[in-house]
């Protein structure tokens, strides 16, 4: 058998889950959410964890809800494929299934979870990025404690959030896109559902005279974790959004801002190549949806 | 070695209980404890796509889940398809369109189409291409692979099959 031993708890509630974790976490037990990424580590022995605390029988942590203030939560096991396909999700938050399209293939989104690829903090990851440019909020459990923690906490590096051993991802809140929003997920990779190169995930607003505000722009692939474009973001909020202030404002964060690395796949000038159409493209395209909204 | 589980699986139907370690994976306990050898296993890390499988009816990757997380669900293998004498439609198109080169990559394509055709019965070729871009073909043979679930699509709508 590829994977090594450890102990399976199947538990059917989330407070269940959460005495289960308690006991493990911290001698090296972990969660299994889809596996999708967990598992393969698992059969190279990459990953040997002591146990595993499955969530896939706990029907409590499966849910899309709306919020009153035009937001959704949703629940940490959802199905990535029921995320993408879902018409409340489409409409309140449509940046969403934009970027999971990219996100591996239909089998793996079938079975892999919208906490799962958040909890996991792939540096190439789709869902941290838009978490980051829309501000996801993350209801974190363990059996003593809850607690919130927004997107630019809860990403630490690598593979690494702010999830202590016996904590539990158990919601996430993903706030409303205000009235006007523009938005925009792009990535490029050698084919589809191949890890990215490089992705760039935008949101922004036009107020009725055409000015940028409210101006969101976070990079993925080029660091340990997504990184805001704070340059591009102050030189576009206030600003009519020309062709030329995009170019300049994307430029500036490139320059100043974004120090991705090399490896097989692409080279330091390649990615900031990347990031310098990607960005510019992604903000052309959030300008446009944002005027074409009433 | 951890401790046996027991378990009940439906697979193509029939209830199966085993006793198993809980790091069996779902493709190994289908090949060596039920003995059905269709399901392939290629990378066994959740690439290649010929262990796909249906679980409660959606395809997924077998070897990237336990055997234990079956416990009480369904699974239908490339078994569940039809025999050499009364085939399924995507298994008469496979053959007509000689959509199986070395066959390798075959089980996990049928049941990744299984389910693609039955949400989407009319796909466009640009759709069966997406539709199976999770799964490897090293014979790269591709283009019949294409043929022929365009011509399973066809068969059904005419057969009112699923």
């Amino acid at each position: 058998m590829k994977p090594a031993s450890f102990a399976y708890f199947s538990p059917k509630s989330l407070d269940e889950a959460l005495a289960n974790i308690a006991e493990v976490g911290d001698d090296g037990g972990k969660i299994l959410a889809g596996g999708q990424s967990l598992v393969p580590a698992m059969n190279f022995r990459m990953a040997q964890p002591t146990a595993l605390v499955d969530l896939n029988e706990i029907q409590e942590l499966f849910y899309i809800k709306p919020t009153d203030t035009g937001g959704l939560v949703i629940g940490a096991m959802t199905r990535d494929r029921t995320v993408e396909l879902d018409s409340l999700v489409k409409k309140r938050a449509p940046i969403i299934p934009e970027c999971l399209y990219w996100m591996a293939h239909p089998t793996i989104r079938n079975r892999g979870t919208f906490g799962g690829a958040l909890a996991h903090s792939d540096p190439a990851g789709q869902l941290p990025v838009v978490a980051v440019v829309m501000n996801f909020n993350f209801h974190i459990q363990s059996k003593d404690a809850d607690r919130w923690s927004g997107a630019d906490d809860f990403f630490v590096s690598v593979y690494t959030t702010c999830l202590e051993a016996d904590e539990i991802l158990t919601g996430i809140e993903v706030p409303a896109m205000t009235k006007m929003s523009g938005y925009s997920y792009k990535q490029v990779s050698r084919q589809t559902g191949e890890s990215a190169l490089l992705g760039v995930a935008t949101l922004l607003s036009l107020d009725d005279a055409g000015i940028v505000k409210d101006c969101r722009i976070a990079y993925m692939g080029v660091a340990e974790k997504p990184v805001m474009a704070m340059e591009a973001m102050a030189m576009l909020n206030g600003n009519q959004p020309s062709d030329e202030l995009i170019t300049e404002a994307i430029e500036a964060t490139v320059k100043g801002e974004l120090d991705p690395g090399a490896d097989i796949h692409a080279s330091v000038e390649y990615r900031l190549h990347l990031a310098r159409t990607l960005g510019a493209a992604s903000v052309k395209e959030a300008v446009i949806r944002a005027a074409k909204q009433e | 070695m951890s401790d046996l589980m027991d378990i009940k699986v439906t697979v193509n139907g029939t209830v199966y209980q085993r006793s198993v370690e809980p790091r069996m994976l779902l493709s190994d306990f289908i090949r060596f404890e039920i003995g059905l050898g269709g399901t392939h296993v290629g990378c066994e890390h959740g690439v290649c796509g010929t262990c796909t499988i249906l679980f409660d009816g959606q395809p997924q990757r077998s070897c990237i889940t336990f055997a234990v997380q079956a416990d009480g669900h369904s699974i239908e293998t490339v078994e569940s398809l039809g025999t050499p004498e009364k085939m399924n439609p995507l298994q008469e198109a496979f053959q007509e369109k000689h959509g199986a080169q070395c066959g390798f990559c075959t089980p996990g394509i049928l049941m990744t189409m299984k389910a693609f055709l039955k949400e989407n019965p009319h796909p466009t070729e640009e759709e069966i291409r997406e539709g199976i871009d999770g799964n490897l073909c090293r014979c790269t043979g591709y283009q019949n692979i294409i043929e022929s679930v365009k011509l399973a699509s066809e068969k059904m709508s005419h057969s009112g099959s699923k």
